[in-house]
């Protein structure tokens, strides 16, 4: 359905974008000292497929009332999102150096009054879910052809309002509505899992993905960091009629620095200098030496 | 004396509601699966597609109104208060509150009488937890005159309210050329000896009592206050200079509410003794309405003998000290 892939080329600049976006989201973090990692990272290849790809938007007009929109409900990764929106155009790459700074428009979590062009605010997990099933039941209700994505993590799902809103989102057959899930496998602490020093998944197996189709939604299942794939399955869960979709995305968190990489410690730790010097090696383009773009 | 009884206020809100929604096509009504008890249903009698039914989920319906309010509709959000307010309090203060998103909230059974229902169906801290959020407006009337234009004032407002509505048919004690304005407060009463202050339709009690307390030869001034945000600062320490003793009534809290409100203004502006009725830090129970307005002490007969007994306490009438007056730069 609606299937046109990415292009070979297509791909090659989004993975581009992908890490020059991860370049600047372990800068940000180590700038402002503060803030989330391993969330950011794990999403950074789906928002960048949303903003350069997917998402029919402009950047020079962030209040078209057309636009798609898209809600970052695990409002905790808006480095990501705000690195997307620097690179696509909203405002200068260099306003990621305010981040979580005071009187800054890139707030800690996302903050609809500071910064045009963001859809919601949110930060208290679930609730950007339930201001999107709001969009998507307005944009039905006025007869508006934009479509609403929003993203929510695997540990965000814990929430009941996530399951609240899941229902309410089938009962009106919201299908201008594409819910992806970040599967991380890691929430910020979680639980543990005996004798090895490390947690547990939110959700282990296929429980995700069983538990919305038991609400009544179209579910798919993508690897959140092939490119291709990414966009593929967001056109596809466009396209869905009838009903709700979600695209639960299998993602790493931390993905793109080594050290990161599935490591629940790194939920909201701050990198040392050398630690940032490494990733940044670690995220650099090919062929480029230094992790600086 | 006892005023005459009118509408309940759940059958004035269905009724306004369905009349706006005649003006105004962005209005839509989302109700949390208790329209057949607050008056939502007259609603969605005469607009039953704009009639959104969210079932029993107000976490999510708050954050659903907070989204169609950015695709221009005008949503209000009906169930009851104890649901809306408290189990919904996160997602009001995060989506509809802090973006200040025209949002408007309406608790449905608010206050003591909530048709036998008891304790878990009965807050009495709604207009405490709604005042302190910034950009919310909360709204309290007392009769079917001021409710239908409160509500209409309502919705006609860009940003963010709480709205309380009662279930039980209560006295009228406005006349119909009556005007609401938000913020403004209204004395139904002139007296010297003591200032009664109250908001909902418990001001229809207080005005009985301020009757009662006549012919006891206590002489009261009745401050309705429908807005306890933004709250009439000016308005609240005239009525408290009429008498120089204030009690405030309410059919809430004794921590927080008007009360709370009240207290904050005059012990800054003009600090007298205030008396604070209500519930006294305790929770509620079921029972008959008379039953429940004796024991908590809310009505009309327990208002007027409570405020009595304080001002007896009080006598001779305190006059604040004269508040310093320092050089402000």
């Amino acid at each position: 359905m609606n299937g046109q892939n990415a292009g070979l080329a297509d791909v090659a600049d989004l993975e581009a974008t992908a890490r020059q976006a991860r370049r600047e989201i372990v800068k940000a973090i180590a700038h402002a000292k503060g803030g989330h990692l391993g969330g950011p990272l794990s999403a950074a290849d789906i928002l960048t497929a949303l903003y350069f790809k997917v998402l029919n938007i402009r950047p020079d007009q962030p209040c078209w009332p057309d636009r798609d929109r898209f809600i970052l409900s695990k409002g905790h990764s808006c480095i990501a999102l705000y690195a997307m929106m620097a690179l696509r155009g909203y405002f200068p790459l260099a306003e990621l150096g305010t981040f979580d700074a005071i009187d800054s428009r890139l707030q800690g979590h996302p903050d609809m009054t500071a910064l045009p062009g963001l859809d919601f605010s949110s930060g208290s997990l679930g609730l950007g879910f339930a201001a999107g099933i709001g969009v998507a039941l307005g944009a039905r209700l006025g007869h508006r052809s934009f479509t609403t994505f929003v993203m929510v993590g695997d540990g965000e799902c814990n929430e009941g309002i996530i399951w609240e809103g899941a229902h309410v989102a089938q009962r009106y057959a919201l299908d201008n509505l594409v819910v992806i899930v970040d599967q991380n496998q890691l929430q910020q602490f979680g639980w543990r899992a005996n004798g090895t020093g490390q947690r547990l998944a939110p959700y282990a197996g296929n429980d995700l993905r069983d538990r919305w189709a038991a609400f009544g939604w179209a579910v798919s299942e993508v690897d959140g960091h092939d490119m291709a794939a990414i966009v593929a399955a967001l056109r596809e869960a466009r396209a869905v009629r009838n009903r709700p979709a979600v695209v639960i995305a299998h993602t790493v968190k931390g993905k793109g620095v080594s050290f990161m990489e599935g490591n629940f410690r790194w939920h909201s730790r701050v990198p040392t200098d050398e630690e940032l010097a490494t990733a940044l090696a670690e995220l650099s383009d090919p062929g480029v030496r230094s992790g600086e773009a | 004396m006892a005023l005459p009884i009118g509408k309940a206020l759940r059958a004035v809100f269905g009724e306004t509601m369905a009349e706006l929604a005649d003006e105004d096509q962005r209005i839509v009504l989302l109700d949390g699966d208790v329209g057949s008890s607050t008056g939502a249903a007259t609603f969605e009698a005469a607009h039953p597609d704009r009639f959104l039914q969210m079932g029993i989920t107000e976490q999510a319906m708050l954050g659903v109104a907070a989204g169609l309010a950015t695709v221009g509709f005008v949503p209000v959000v009906s169930g009851f208060a104890c649901f809306v307010v408290g189990r919904a309090f996160d997602s009001i203060r995060v989506l509809i509150a802090q973006p200040a998103l025209d949002v408007k909230i309406v608790g449905g059974y608010s206050g003591l009488l909530t048709g036998m229902t008891g304790k878990t169906h009965q807050i009495f801290d709604d207009v405490a937890l709604m005042r302190t959020l910034p950009n919310v407006c909360v709204l309290a009337p007392a009769d079917e005159v001021e409710a239908a234009q409160a509500i209409r004032a309502m919705v006609t407002t860009d940003g963010p309210f709480y709205l309380q509505v009662t279930r039980e048919q209560s006295p009228v004690l406005f006349p119909a050329d009556y005007r609401f304005e938000i913020g403004r407060s209204v004395r139904v009463r002139e007296g010297s000896d003591l200032t009664l202050i109250s908001t909902g339709v418990q001001t229809t009690r207080v005005q009985e009592a301020a009757a009662i307390l006549e012919r006891r030869g206590v002489h009261a001034t009745v401050l309705h206050v429908p807005t306890i945000k933004p709250l009439d600062e000016d308005g609240i320490v005239a009525a408290a200079q009429a008498s120089g003793l204030v009690v405030v009534a309410e059919e809430q809290s004794v921590l927080g509410g008007l009360g709370g409100a009240v207290a904050e203004v005059l012990s800054s502006r003009y600090p007298v003794p205030v008396r604070r009725l209500g519930i006294q830090d305790v929770y509620g129970e079921s029972g008959p309405n008379d039953a429940l307005l004796d024991k908590y002490r809310l009505s009309a007969r327990a208002i007027a003998a409570d405020a009595e007994a304080w001002l007896r306490s009080q006598r001779p009438p305190r006059r604040p000290a004269r508040l310093e007056r320092t050089a402000r730069t």
